[in-house]
This record gives structure tokens, C-alpha cells and sequence, in this order.
């Protein structure tokens, strides 16, 4: 069992990494890696929700949906749950803590409609439904391999400013290429652990 | 890149940005190429001696395609023609080394292609790539190309071995058939490790031609022991460690250090000045890093080898620890309540 749950996370950090292995979350990843600063800042309030948002979310798929059969809706539930939960924290966030807010406020309405936490849970329901460790060590395993990603990629950004880039490749379509260069050196966690 | 607006480019531009290392030597980018080149001419003549007329056709093929890209693509950006700095040619050289003997012309023209066109070029030519062009294209091409990459050939020692039988690398064998099976194909397997008398790819197999090399490099300090020394101790100590079937300290080190591509990538493709970090405490770390992520590889991963692979991977790092272990500047205060 605890095997399992340190497999989980290790393969859903590095092996099955949300960015360079499944090409999710994207929108993000481009978004805020030009700085290192918003990118840290990104890692933190995205692991945060990613693991808030999947123990919620576990939760209403194990003692609400699954009694009731209602498990087709989970998509909708979900994106619901995820919605109110990231509102409230903003909310409350800044009424409670304003420099916490000013701080990591701006990226929570990001990651509302993030691809990432919304897969997560439906990974659980499909696979963890049973355990709510196992569903925890792959939220917390996303959510670090995510900021494991974004921090990589802005510390390779910060140093491609400087770079003599051909003007057509300038800004986006670089890091296009980039990220797929980083995919190819990721592809060799392939394989390493079976699930 | 708004230091130096292509508008700007009819004058000399006054202030010139770039990046790191800025050292002041009579050293040139081109003489320490050619060097690195030379070393590398004892494996590359091995590679000949033993795998024959294929290996001259992949080494001239892939040579021939590097240093067309580069060139091509520096008119088309109307860019200065750097072809004759050795580094196309370096870059062609590696990438042949790391091929099997016998393989279809197209596939490492393909990955010559990349890695010069997309993996250096694209992001500013030399010294601004992020991953060492040599290994993206072997990558890209044995992902794409894995039958091709992986059918290796008997070490014939004869000039037209054209129709030489294919053969396991030793690494291939430990990994699916186990040592007995290993010694049995093998035998007196140190002394053809070091000799190169195996399959493998071209440039991989003679270790002591590699060495010869690298030593040179070293004597001319173009190398410094940082990198190699850390990635191949860590790879000894934990193939000694977890290496073997009987438990704990019995797998065989000095076997894994010689079987794979571990002395060509270690001396020759992770000690890049440009993809690696500067720092030397980072480049101890990103050596011993790489060493752990080739033994996690050769016996936990996908692959048969992971040298590549590691390297690549910590290609990635290579900023990221630059930045994290960069000494602190003496003399300069922070000021308070501001940061950066």
C-alpha cells in the first residue's frame, strides 16, 4: 500500500509529468514561465489547489456521487466543485489575508479553468477511488512535477532572452520547440515504473 | 534581445549582451573545436578498423550533413558563415559515434538535420543552445528510428563488412538474458571492452581510444574533471551497489563503466561548456546527478542505456543549478525591502 502510494507519486512527478508527458496545462506553463519570480509564485498556489481541489472532490465522488449514481456527471460536478472552491479561496484570501493575496491572488482566477486540476480528479475517480492516500499522492505528485516544469522552464526562458533567436521564433514559438526538446530528454523516465 | 534590434544592425552596435562564461584567453572557439575533434580521431579510426566501410559512410554522411545545415541555415538568417569553427563538424562527428554501424543513411542524416537546424541554430546558434545538438538528434532519432538504432553489428575488423552478422550490445544482453548468457557471447570481456572489440555504437566501443583522448583533453585543460570524474564514479559506486542479481555490493562496476556509452558521453557531450552549468560546484552536482539518472535507466528504466538520456535530462538542470549555487558577490549590500 505505501509502496503504491510512493509509486504514484513519483511516476505522475516525473514519469507521467502532466506537461512533458500528457501535454496538459499548457496555457499556464507558457503563461508564466518568462519570469522565475510568477513562476514560484504559480507552483505554490497550484499545488495548493491541486491538493485541496482533490480531496474535495474525492470526497463528493465517494460518499455523494458514487451512493446516488451519479457518476457520468462527474465531469460537470467537478468543474463545478473545482469553480466554487477557487472563488471562495479568492475571496476569502483577500479579505483575510490581502498580502497573501497581492502575492498569489492573481494567479488563482488562472487556474480556475486549469486542464490539470480538473484531470486529476477525474484520474482519481477512475483509478483511487477506493483510497484517499493513493488519490493524494497523485495530486501532490502533479502538482510538484507541474512545478517541477514550470520552474525548469523559466530558469531556461530567463537564459533564452539573451539568446540570438531568429525573429520569426521570437517569444512563443521557441518555447513551443523548447518544451518538445524537454519532452524528448523526459521521454527517458520511460518505462522506469510500471503502474 | 532589445539590446540589439535587427534594426540596429547596418551600424556596429555599441553594447554588446551575451551570455555566460565571459573569459578573457588567447583560446578560440575554433582551435578548442578542432581540438576536441582531434581527440576524438583515435575512436573515430577504431570504429573504422572494426566496423569497416559502414562506419566511414555514417561518420562521412553525418559530418557531411552537419556542416550543410549549419551553413545553409546561417545564410538563410544572413547570419556570419561559421562552418570552419569545428563545431558543425564536432557535432556530426558525435552523432556518428553514437550510431550502429550498419544503418540506413537517411536515419542519422535526419538527426544530424535536427540537431544542428532545431536544437542549435533555432535558439541562436552556438552557445545559446540549451541541450547538446549531438544528443537531441540521437534522441529524436532512436525514438523514431528504434529497430534501426538498436541493430548492432559484429565487430568484424574487416574493411567490407557490409553483411556482418548483427549482435547484442553487452549492456542489451545483461538487461534481457542475464551474465551467463552475457559471458557465454563475451568472452575475456574486459579486454574487449577496452579494446572495442563488441557491438556497440561507432564511437562508444574502444574505451582506451576515448580515454587517450579525454586524457589529452585534460592535459590541455579544455576539460576539467568536474563533470566526467563525478558522473563516472556515481555510476560505479551504485552499479556496485545495486547492480547485481546476488543483493547488495556485488554488481560488477567496472563492467558498466565500460559497456555502455558512459566514457564517450562523460568526457565528450556532458563537460559542453554551453549546455552544461559554469559553476563548479554545480558541475560537480550535475555530474553526479547524471550519474544517478544513467544507473536509474540502465537498470530500472526503459532503456538499455541511459547516458543519453541523463545527460539530457540534466541539460534541462543546467540553468536552474547555475543559478542556484552561483557564489555571492562580495561587496554589493541588498538593499532592504526590495527585492530584485
Amino acid at each position: 500500500m505505501w509502496q503504491d502510494v510512493l509509486t504514484i507519486f513519483i511516476a505522475s512527478a516525473l514519469i507521467n509529468n502532466f506537461v512533458f508527458a500528457r501535454y496538459l496545462g499548457l496555457c499556464i506553463f507558457f503563461g508564466v514561465t518568462k519570469k522565475m519570480e510568477t513562476a514560484i509564485g504559480m507552483s505554490f498556489t497550484f499545488t495548493g489547489v491541486m491538493l485541496i481541489g482533490a480531496a474535495l472532490n474525492w470526497f463528493i465522488y465517494k460518499y455523494v456521487m458514487m451512493p446516488l449514481h451519479i457518476g457520468f456527471l462527474k465531469i460537470v460536478i467537478f468543474i463545478g466543485v473545482i469553480a466554487a472552491f477557487v472563488q471562495a479561496a479568492d475571496t476569502i484570501m483577500k479579505k483575510v489575508t490581502p498580502a497573501l493575496y497581492y502575492k498569489l491572488g492573481i494567479y488563482l482566477a488562472l487556474i480556475t479553468t486549469n486542464c490539470i486540476i480538473l484531470a486529476v480528479p477525474l484520474l482519481n475517480a477512475e483509478e483511487y477511488a477506493d483510497s484517499l492516500f493513493k488519490s493524494m499522492a497523485l495530486a501532490l505528485g502533479s502538482g510538484l512535477g507541474f512545478s517541477l516544469a514550470l520552474i525548469i522552464m523559466a530558469s531556461i526562458r530567463e537564459k533564452l532572452e539573451l539568446a540570438d533567436v531568429p525573429r520569426s521564433f521570437q517569444g512563443l514559438p521557441i518555447s513551443f520547440v523548447l518544451t518538445g526538446l524537454i519532452a524528448l530528454a523526459f521521454l527517458g523516465f520511460s518505462g522506469m515504473i510500471t503502474l | 534581445m532589445e539590446a540589439t534590434p535587427k534594426e540596429q544592425t547596418k551600424e556596429q552596435p555599441k553594447l554588446i549582451v551575451s551570455i555566460g562564461p565571459h573569459v578573457r584567453t588567447d583560446e578560440s572557439t575554433a582551435k578548442i573545436m578542432w581540438t576536441v575533434n582531434g581527440a576524438l580521431l583515435p575512436a573515430a579510426l577504431m570504429s573504422i578498423y572494426y566496423f569497416g566501410l559502414p562506419a566511414v559512410m555514417v561518420l562521412a554522411v553525418c559530418i557531411f550533413t552537419a556542416m550543410i545545415t549549419e551553413a545553409a541555415i546561417q545564410k538563410m538568417l544572413k547570419k556570419e558563415i561559421a562552418v570552419a569553427d569545428g563545431s558543425a563538424f564536432l557535432t556530426g562527428l558525435l552523432i556518428a559515434m553514437n550510431c550502429p554501424a550498419n544503418i540506413p543513411l537517411h536515419i542519422p542524416a535526419i538527426g544530424t538535420f535536427v540537431a544542428i537546424g532545431i536544437t542549435k541554430q533555432l535558439f541562436g546558434g552556438l552557445g545559446y543552445n540549451v541541450f547538446n545538438p549531438a544528443l537531441i538528434g540521437r534522441a529524436l532519432i532512436l525514438i523514431s528510428f528504434p529497430k534501426a538504432m538498436t541493430t548492432f553489428t559484429h565487430p568484424v575488423a574487416n574493411i567490407m563488412a557490409f553483411d556482418a552478422k548483427t549482435m547484442a550490445t553487452p549492456l542489451t544482453v545483461l538487461k534481457e538474458d542475464g551474465v551467463a548468457k552475457l559471458l557465454e557471447l563475451y568472452p575475456n570481456i574486459y579486454q574487449n571492452l577496452l579494446l572495442g572489440n563488441r557491438a556497440g555504437s561507432l564511437g562508444e566501443t574502444a574505451t582506451i581510444a576515448l580515454l587517450l583522448g579525454a586524457a589529452f583533453l585534460m592535459i590541455k585543460r579544455y576539460i576539467t574533471w568536474h563533470i566526467p570524474i563525478p558522473f563516472i564514479l556515481t555510476v560505479a559506486a551504485a552499479t556496485w551497489m545495486f547492480g547485481g542479481k546476488e543483493g547488495l555490493f556485488t554488481g560488477d562496476a567496472l563492467f558498466h563503466v565500460m559497456a555502455g556509452g558512459l566514457v564517450l558521453g562523460a568526457f565528450y557531450m556532458a563537460t559542453d561548456y554551453v549546455t552544461g552549468p559554469s559553476v563548479r560546484s554545480a558541475q560537480i552536482v550535475f555530474g553526479i546527478a547524471c550519474g544517478i539518472l544513467t544507473v536509474l535507466i540502465r537498470l530500472k528504466g526503459g532503456y538499455p542505456e541511459g547516458v543519453m538520456f541523463a545527460i539530457l535530462i540534466m541539460n534541462c538542470f543546467a540553468p536552474l543549478l547555475d543559478r542556484g549555487m552561483r557564489s555571492k558577490v562580495f561587496g554589493k549590500a541588498e538593499a532592504k525591502g526590495v527585492k530584485k
